[in-house]
């Protein structure tokens, strides 16, 4: 099911659609606070993109610096050139060390390479520690939201899934007693896990450390305790230098909560003493995104959700209408890369707002990009023939103002001529939400010729 | 002055009133206006909806109608913008398409180069002003909630100097209608329910009369509005100025 379809179910509730937009129009709006605070906002921004750009320009060598830095602190780094080396490599390590129980907080990368389902097949229970993230595992269900993976569900709904899955009171909708319930469970599963996964926020090359930010502290309690830990990343996860993590950390946050900053910004910096620290860093299409002038962009994304919450599209139709491990406007232009067949609705579930590039902290050009990949799907034969052989007739009537002077004439007569209710039956989709406008008898080129002359 | 008029595709369709109210607000502003009936769409509707040869087509036709025009005028933000801002890099070979500075919309030439800080005139209504997403936000006409940087906004100076008029603010002040073209019909869903919250809004405000630069948001407002039976007409910004100071 494209996005288009799957949105208008999400719609078709409509009351709960102006629920779910509220609630992210709040975030929206807190953003907006935090960001108006900081008379440097701006200027955060552009040198946000600068580091991105200059680091997504030197890549290779960013990396094999961020190599030979953490391998030099004790810490092991394997590359995984796909979703599947990254499955394997992840599995060999846990395998290894006999590992059965695993926490893990928040990582998109691991989504996008459906590692719980993978583990999970081989024998390892898998715990999302993040709250929004075990809501949404307990309810086998994907996240909605990359910061807010929850947000489509309401407290009652939650506290009917805690009843089922952990045996907690019925018809419990109380934020801090559903939390308190949470936080029980997860301590069990904190306690009896044998290894941890992160995701990593931040890789800098220089220390060979990176950097998890959670609210939670889930990361640092999932890595705390176990003596494994495994931190997976994507190459563009890059940062040069120490001095430019500030940037990044002042931006993040702010741009994804409307805080100034997450409750814990972590560094982890090879090992801790007794332990063991693995870096997985994977490709799985991003060299290919690299290489793609138009889109090499969409790679300096810090994965903030603020192009989401300020989506006037998104907020309408929810994470899961785009049928995607990243939604929203930054999915839309990621998704496709991977799987344009399967993603081309993507870049046209947007009306071209440009609200996404202005609220995105490392000033990607987002409403450009999806511009840009309409023509690409739609040329490549993703929005099939008959779109574009309809485009390319309407395109060659429009050029030549003969022609749509007649068609025209002639569509503005039948519009008069015709009874309303075949006009709005004719009318489509347009029809579908909104009244046909007066139709009016001439048009004004018409109109001048008569009263002006040529 | 010599002023082109550039009539967006839809306007000269459709909309014939709204080129009207800009051609006699040019001529109160003592323009002489031409209107060169070879000009045809600017090619947006193909660039949005992923046909980028038939926009370069319409582009170089554009560029062919409007080449010795020393200004050119349209009553349209979103097509200004595309000239403006797409032309570059649909047409890259084409030298023309790099200078398009001349281009504008109609609010931003009566200020900027005209110089008409204010028109005098009377418009006793409440009115909500709906910032078209391409005149704000690729134009910088007017000043976008999402940054704190400062622009100037000549349409809501020329309507807020007006007589009796009372400007109201709504709720998001500058969400998206909903429009986007191809995206009115390929995601109808969306794009009307967009549409109801942004008439709602404006209703809440308490405006009697929507309006912004561009027609089409204003066609798919309207059209909404009186599909829902709300309270509220539309009327261009070209037609408020030109019925004001008549």
């Amino acid at each position: 099911m494209g996005h288009p379809a799957a949105a208008a179910r999400f719609t078709a509730d409509e009351a709960r659609a102006h629920w779910h937009d509220a609630a992210l129009w709040f975030v929206r709006e807190k953003r907006d606070r935090a960001a108006h605070g900081l008379p440097e906002w701006e200027a955060l921004r552009a040198s946000a993109a600068a580091i991105k750009a200059h680091t997504l320009d030197h890549l290779a060598y960013y990396l094999e610096q961020f190599e030979a830095a953490a391998t030099a602190r004790g810490a092991h780094v394997h590359w995984a050139r796909d979703a599947a080396e990254h499955n394997r490599t992840v599995h060999g390590l846990l395998a290894a060390h006999g590992v059965t129980r695993l926490v893990k907080s928040k990582s998109m990368l691991t989504e996008e390479c459906g590692l719980n389902a993978y583990l999970g097949a081989r024998g390892i229970e898998v715990v999302d520690t993040d709250l929004g993230e075990r809501i949404v595992q307990l309810r086998r269900e994907p996240p909605s939201h990359i910061v807010f993976p929850a947000i489509h569900l309401k407290r009652g709904e939650i506290g009917d899934l805690f009843h089922r899955e952990l045996g907690s009171a019925e018809g419990l909708d109380d934020p801090t007693a559903l939390t308190a319930v949470a936080r029980a469970h997860l301590r069990e599963k904190f306690l009896a896990a044998q290894a941890g996964l992160t995701g990593v926020n931040f890789a800098i090359a220089q220390t060979g450390g990176i950097v998890v930010c959670t609210n939670e502290g889930n990361a640092d309690l999932g890595t705390a305790l176990p003596p494994l830990h495994i931190a997976c990343m994507g190459i563009e996860k890059l940062i040069p230098r120490l001095e430019h993590l500030p940037v990044f950390v002042r931006l993040l946050a702010r741009s994804a909560t409307g805080q100034a900053i997450t409750a814990y910004t972590s560094h982890f910096h090879g090992p801790r003493p007794g332990g063991e620290l693995h870096l997985v860093i994977v490709d799985n299409g991003r060299s290919r995104l690299l290489a793609d002038r138009t889109h090499r962009s969409a790679l300096a994304c810090i994965r903030c959700g603020a192009c989401m919450n300020t989506c006037p599209v998104y907020r309408r139709s929810g994470g899961h209408s785009y049928g995607a491990t990243v939604p929203g406007p930054i999915g839309s232009i990621l998704e496709p890369a991977r799987d344009p067949a399967r993603h081309a609705s993507l870049p046209f579930a947007c009306s071209l707002c440009a609200s996404c590039s202005d609220v995105c902290p490392v000033r990607i050009d987002l409403h450009h990009q999806l511009l840009a990949w309409r023509g690409e799907l739609v040329r490549a034969g993703h929005l099939g023939r008959a779109r574009r052989l309809a485009l390319g007739a309407a395109g060659l009537v429009l050029r030549s103002p003969r022609a749509t002077a007649a068609a025209g004439a002639l569509a503005r007569a039948a519009a008069r001529a015709l009874p309303a209710r075949w006009l709005t039956r004719a009318g489509g989709a347009w029809t579908r939400e909104r009244a046909l406008p007066e139709i009016p008898r001439a048009s004004f080129r018409a109109e001048w010729r008569r009263q002006r002359g040529r | 002055m010599k002023v082109a008029l550039f009539v967006p595709c839809y306007v000269d369709q459709l909309f014939a009133r709204v080129a009207w109210a800009t051609v006699a607000l040019l001529e109160r502003l003592g323009c002489e206006v031409s209107f060169d009936p070879a000009q045809a769409c600017c090619g947006q509707p193909f660039l949005t909806a992923g046909h980028p040869d038939a926009a370069r087509a319409l582009a170089r036709r554009w560029l062919d109608v409007f080449e010795r025009a020393e200004h050119v005028v349209a009553p349209s933000a979103s097509c200004v913008a595309t000239v403006r801002r797409h032309y570059a890099h649909l047409c890259p070979d084409d030298p023309r398409a790099a200078a398009l500075g001349r281009v504008r919309e109609l609010c931003e030439f009566a200020v900027e180069v005209l110089g008409a800080e204010r028109l005098s005139g009377r418009y006793p209504h409440r009115v909500g002003l709906h910032p078209s997403c391409h005149g704000l936000r690729e134009l910088r006409l007017g000043t976008g909630s999402e940054r704190s940087v400062e622009y100037r906004d000549p349409a809501r100076q020329l309507l807020g100097a007006l007589d009796g008029i009372a400007l109201v603010e709504p709720a998001r002040r500058d969400e998206c209608c909903g429009f986007g073209g191809s995206f009115a019909v390929t995601e109808s869903a969306v794009s009307g329910m967009m549409g109801r919250d942004r008439v709602a809004a404006y209703r809440d405000a308490g405006a009697d009369v929507i309006t912004s630069t561009d027609a089409s948001c204003l066609a798919h407002l309207d059209g909404v509005a009186r599909r829902i039976g709300a309270r509220v007409r539309v009327a261009h910004v070209a037609e408020i100025l030109a019925e004001a100071s008549a």
